[in-house]
């Protein structure tokens, strides 16, 4: 990691650390933790990392930016931070300005499809759009006639039906019904939807990964502690076993990740297919590792792990919920399959090998 | 935080594009010239020689060592992108690999000088086999339990005992073996073995191969009676192999062959279900693909640590447990995923004779090399669990 992600990145660890502590966090239920924490992340920046001075957020770089979202996951928050992010760089791709407020990006799932009528104002409704009901504006990408367009929308002007994902956090339906857009441009050439649900799915990747640290930490410190016939529990081989291959699955998920991020920070354009290969297949990944590196994090655990109480379902349960979003791993499983089948079997290996 | 645990993105470098190319055309040519068929890993012998020799001559062994010896002084990276090409080809590496990867580091750190030169060029060259003589009758993961002796004599040692599972051992010219030259102490069981140097084919060495379930004959017991090996092949420190294994598994444990055993039933079953897949077995390509590229990737991290100069024997650990357990699974996976394949595809026929050969090589994978438990076992004390 280069010098200044990690100043970034540290920056983030210590707002979370100081502002945003599991267990704090976790007994709090009117979540008053959370505007001060927002503020803190606006005053350093963060929300806007991938927004340029000029287009009123702070400039960072896509690697920053990827390091910031690996560090959140760690801390698996409940607030918009990946969601504004991600907005923040999709207005950014058709110069945009990006206002200062929680937004989230519509649509957030490969099969909804918003639609920019002849008039130019904005039709269609996009389920499970993470934080919608929390965010001020959203960043809308829409297909027309002509082309695709990026748009700002006012979140008030849009119906929101509410619905809460497996992690706790709000994954709301959104429709838009002839709306006008507060700004609205085109997409740069040969950006499509495919594009923002690959940047979203690295987005997500980065964030399960965070968490899976987190449960390999938490569970590896839990069985030196917990006593089971008369010695810690992680003194019996079955345990210390499980706890390896959590260490896999979170390397896995690490390594997926991070491959991809950086794949995306260092790529002329978001169409080429190791793009497509290095994004789809850290969703894949992450995803899997999500199931089985969480399922070991709660075997570890026992009952005390199922308990409201204990921190380890804020990281486990909003891992799994981050698969679904921006498509899940059978979608991308089936879209990297397709591609593969169409180059043809010999075409396989250069192409994993190119990376 | 667990900061032990990185996997930074490396990058192989624009170089390795070039002796990537290189490396697919000398492939591609001994393709036609017929040495090998890249379509059938399951060939009776894997032993070839002349290919052996041809490779050395491209200054592809020992190609990180020294110039002195032989070597080319190039990165652990571009020694990978030779390893893997070679891997995906099914290229017919037995006589050279152990040598490249394993027995000529060992002698490079250890070996007295003239026995460094006498040897290391001629595995550069592609001339010598190595074998590596770990496990016996009763000692396999608890390497530690070895109980073939070495006791002194004028000038040297005398070894008697059984070496098994030993891969190559008929068609090795030397082995890295190790001997106990003590008991072990009270307070470390460990102590008490040495490493050596031991030239095959001499009076006092019998190999008996042993067959496998594959069909092929690739380990063997080697008994050694009243074998001599001289002073100076002594590898290392007497009594002390046991400080020596570790920064080997690294090497050992994350290359390329780690996860990419199997691998031919993939490219296979892609030419089999053809442009246009179903559903089913679009995902299934789709789960696979990512899951390879992401060892990969992990792959050349470890290649990248070790490059500068790292030992990431944890990391290393992962790649391999990781590494074996899908390259194990991947030839049931490909054959859930063929049940479907159209009667008319044309390599259809190739696809079911490879799952054959893979489906029952797929049980050594977890088990060669260090098995899983002794990997999770590893993997565990990094993290602080013993």
């Amino acid at each position: 990691m280069a010098e200044s992600e990690n100043i970034v990145a540290e920056t983030a660890e210590k707002i979370f650390a100081d502002l945003a502590d599991a267990q704090t966090i976790n007994h709090d239920k009117q979540g008053a933790w959370k505007a001060p924490l927002w503020r803190a992340l606006t005053e350093a920046g963060l929300p806007l990392s991938w927004v340029p001075d000029h287009l009123g957020g702070s400039g960072a770089s896509l690697a920053e930016g990827f390091a910031v979202l690996n560090v959140a996951g760690r801390h698996a928050i409940a607030v918009p931070l990946a969601e504004t992010m991600l907005a923040g760089w999709l207005l950014t791709q058709a110069g945009i300005a990006s206002p200062e407020a929680e937004m989230t990006v519509v649509p957030a799932s490969p099969k909804d499809r918003i639609r920019r009528n002849a008039d130019g104002s904005l039709s269609g409704r996009a389920r499970a759009v993470p934080f919608a009901k929390q965010a001020k504006h959203f960043a809308v990408l829409a297909s027309g006639n002509d082309g695709i367009s990026i748009a700002l929308v006012d979140a008030t002007k849009c119906r929101i039906e509410t619905g809460i994902g497996l992690g706790g956090d709000h994954s709301d339906t959104v429709t838009l019904d002839k709306l006008r857009p507060v700004a609205i441009k085109p997409a740069p050439d040969g950006f499509d939807q495919t594009a923002l649900m690959l940047m979203g799915g690295v987005v997500r990747s980065l964030q399960i990964a965070g968490a899976l640290e987190s449960m390999l930490d938490i569970s590896v410190r839990y069985s030196n502690e917990r006593v089971a016939f008369e010695k810690k529990i992680s003194k019996f081989q079955a345990v210390q076993h499980n706890l390896a291959r959590l260490a896999g699955e979170s390397a896995a998920a690490l390594a997926a990740a991070t491959s991809a991020a950086d794949a995306i920070a260092h790529a002329k354009s978001l169409g080429d297919a190791a793009v497509f290969l290095e994004a789809a297949s850290a969703k894949i990944r992450c995803s899997e590792a999500a199931e089985k590196g969480g399922g070991i994090a709660h075997q570890v655990h026992g009952a005390i792990g199922f308990t409201v109480e204990h921190i380890l379902h804020r990281y486990s349960l909003r891992a799994l919920a981050w698969r679904d979003d921006f498509g899940s791993e059978s979608y991308w499983a089936v879209e990297l399959g397709k591609l593969v089948a169409d180059r043809g079997a010999d075409e396989l290996w250069p192409l994993v090998a190119s990376r | 935080m667990t900061a032990a645990l990185r996997f930074d993105p490396i990058r192989l470098p624009e170089k390795c594009e070039q002796l990537r190319k290189e490396v697919r055309a000398f492939l591609a040519e001994e393709i036609a010239a017929g040495t090998f068929d890249p379509h059938a890993p399951n060939r009776e012998d894997n032993d070839a020689p002349e290919f052996s020799r041809r490779v050395g001559a491209k200054g592809w062994l020992g190609m990180t060592w020294p110039k002195k010896y032989g070597g080319q002084e190039r990165s652990f990276l571009e020694r990978y992108v030779v390893t893997e090409e070679m891997r995906v080809a099914n290229a017919p590496t037995r006589r050279f690999f152990v040598a490249d990867r394993q027995s000529g580091p060992v002698l490079l750190k250890y070996a007295p000088e003239h026995i460094k030169m006498d040897i290391l060029p001629r595995i550069c060259r592609g001339e010598l086999c190595f074998a590596i003589g770990m496990s016996e009758p009763n000692s396999g993961s608890d390497l530690f339990a070895a109980k073939t002796r070495a006791t002194r004599t004028d000038g040297g040692y005398l070894v008697n005992g059984t070496k098994i599972w030993t891969s190559s051992a008929h068609i090795a010219d030397y082995m890295i073996a190790i001997f106990r030259t003590s008991p072990p102490t009270k307070e470390n069981r460990r102590h008490g073995l040495t490493q050596f140097l031991v030239k095959m084919k001499q009076p006092g060495i019998k190999v008996n191969p042993i067959g496998q379930i594959t069909g092929q004959f690739e380990f063997n017991e080697v008994v050694f009676t009243d074998y001599f090996v001289p002073d100076d092949h002594v590898l290392g420190e007497i009594d002390g192999a046991w400080k020596q294994a570790t920064s080997e598994l690294a090497y050992e444990r994350s290359g390329p062959e780690r996860f990419l055993e199997t691998y031919y039933v993939l490219t296979e079953l892609v030419r089999a279900v053809g442009k246009n897949p179903d559903t089913r077995s679009a995902e299934g390509i789709g789960r696979l693909v990512a899951q390879v590229h992401t060892m990969r990737r992990m792959s050349v991290s470890v290649a990248g640590m070790l490059q500068a100069g790292k030992e990431p024997v944890v990391e290393a650990s992962i790649v391999k447990d990781i590494g074996t357990v899908w390259e194990q699974q991947l030839p049931h996976r490909v054959r859930d995923l063929a049940a479907f394949v159209e009667e008319t595809a044309t390599n259809r026929e190739t696809l079911e004779k490879q799952l054959d050969f893979a489906i029952k090589t797929a049980p050594k994978l977890t088990i060669q090399g260090g098995t899983t438990e002794v990997l999770r076992g590893i993997i565990a004390r990094g993290l602080g669990l013993r």
